[in-house]
């Protein structure tokens, strides 16, 4: 007899799908998370796209911060690119919505600790028998036949069970973000800056959070963060966009833009969201596809427990799953992002010129990024495949 | 030796995530260097978004992808 059938470590967007899901799948499932706030402190932009969000939930005003249907896009030279969004976006309230998808779970039958730090793994004969964690300073140990490490950016967990997740420089965005009121922008427009005046390597921007509030960041690509700080470039724009802003508070954070890893899996664990390296390597957007990979991976689980094949092979679906919903078009953007990084701001100008002429309706995400791809016609397919129809 | 100036520290996690040996332990708001593991690569003195990590040697540059 194990402890739990499934434990879930880190109660973020990822980890709390998966434990909705395994208890929904008849697993006795316990999420463990290290802070004693699930969702809080708030590392992050809080933009989705509406169709991927109502996929697993209905928007709830509660923590809606504003409703999106406008881009803007900007050259280095603050060139605009304006146009529609197909789909709408929401900007959240993450500290609320992760509470909401946490509840979710805990409704299905899962049990939550916060507080609770895991730092080491059980493992027997290479395989994971379970977690070892603090509680409030207090050693514990509990076995599970799965563990489902979703710890985020750091990935330790998957480290402990000797799988690599250490991020290369270039597949890690070092970001900051400053959460600001007293700014008169549009609240229904996300707004970015591309182009190493603003962010070297990564983009910069501005997403409405409501009544004259807003997310303003930016992200510096690991390769040149040893000369740029993403704390100073972020001040610095306040200052010269928006010097009556008042900074309501500040966060900063790793934004991995990697490759999802190649194993996901092991003898009795797996790897998910950002642990697993699942954030869209072009946007930075990882809260729906670590809810994506999440879902899969607590469903994935219970089939096991049914089955009883525990190990790798017993797991297969979920990688195989993973690959479906978003692995392909993953890869693909990933080849983007390389593209992308070749462009020189001279050039950025230029296609924003020409993009700038035509009219904002007749003007998409795909037209945009095959402007990209005329830079490198080699990541045409990707481009095709990632952003027909947005 | 790479050093901490903790009181700045945000606990974003950022430097773990790159340290190729698993040198940097993180809890809630606590932070720590394995010293007997770290090989002062500076990674992640250079991802810190707020640059509160730095090295008290002057090295040679390492080249990293
Ligand atoms: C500055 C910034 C801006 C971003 N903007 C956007 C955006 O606009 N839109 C978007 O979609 N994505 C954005 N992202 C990415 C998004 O925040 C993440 O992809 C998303 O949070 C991933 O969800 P997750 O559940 O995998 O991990 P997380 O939300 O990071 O959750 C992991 C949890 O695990 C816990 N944990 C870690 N280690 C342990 C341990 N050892 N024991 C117990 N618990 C542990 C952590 O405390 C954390 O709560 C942004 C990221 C950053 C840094």
């Amino acid at each position: 007899m194990t402890d739990f059938d499934v434990i879930v470590v880190g109660g973020g967007p990822a980890g709390s799908m998966a434990a909705e899901a395994a208890a929904k799948g008849g697993a006795k499932t316990l999420l463990l998370e290290k802070d004693r706030d699930i969702g809080y402190p708030v590392r992050c932009g809080e933009g989705v796209g509406a169709s991927g969000l109502k996929q697993f939930i209905e928007p709830d005003p509660q923590w809606i911060a504003a409703t999106i249907s406008k881009v803007r896009m900007r050259s280095p030279d603050n060139t605009k690119v304006d146009f529609g969004m197909k789909d709408a976006g929401y900007v959240l309230h993450r500290r609320l919505f992760d509470y909401a998808l946490a509840n979710r779970a805990g409704r299905a039958g899962a049990e939550i600790q916060t507080r609770a730090y895991v730092d080491g793994l059980m493992v027997e004969d290479d395989v994971v028998k379970g977690v070892k964690y603090q509680y409030m300073g207090e050693n514990r140990e509990l076995s599970a036949k799965i563990v489902i490490a979703a710890d985020g950016v750091e990935s330790r967990v998957g480290r402990m069970a000797g799988m690599r997740t250490a991020t290369k420089l270039r597949d890690m965005d070092s970001g900051y973000q400053a959460t600001v009121g007293n700014v008169d922008i549009d609240q229904e427009l996300i707004d970015f800056f591309i182009g190493s005046n603003w962010a070297p390597g990564g983009y910069l921007w501005i997403f409405p959070k409501g009544n004259g509030m807003a997310n303003i960041g930016l992200g510096v690509n690991g390769k040149v963060a040893k000369d740029f700080s993403a704390h100073d470039l972020t001040h610095k724009f306040l200052k010269d966009h928006f010097p009556k802003a008042s900074i309501l508070t500040s966060v900063c954070g790793g934004i991995p833009i990697a490759k999802t890893l190649k194993t996901i899996t092991k003898e009795g664990i797996m790897l998910t969201g950002d642990a697993a390296r699942m954030v869209n390597p072009v946007t930075g957007g990882g809260i729906i596809t670590g809810m994506v990979g999440g879902r899969i991976a607590g469903e994935v689980a219970a089939a096991a427990l049914q089955t009883g094949d525990l190990t790798s092979k017993g797991f297969k679906d979920y990688p195989a799953r993973w690959q479906k919903a978003e692995g392909k078009t993953h890869d693909g953007l990933h080849r983007v992002a390389d593209a992308i990084f070749e462009i020189t701001d001279e050039k950025l100008n230029k296609m924003a010129h020409r993009l700038a002429k035509i009219p904002p309706d007749e003007l998409s995400l795909m037209k945009i990024f095959t402007a990209v791809a005329r830079q490198k016609p080699s990541i045409l397919i990707d481009v095709t495949r990632a952003f027909a129809g947005v | 030796m790479i050093l901490v100036k903790d009181n700045r520290c945000d606990f974003c996690g950022t430097c773990v995530a790159v340290c190729p040996v698993d040198a940097i332990e993180l809890r809630e708001a606590d932070i720590s260097i394995i010293h007997d593991t770290c090989i002062d690569c500076d990674i992640c003195i250079w991802v810190c978004p707020i640059d509160v990590l730095s090295s008290d040697e002057k090295k040679e540059e390492v080249k990293h992808d």
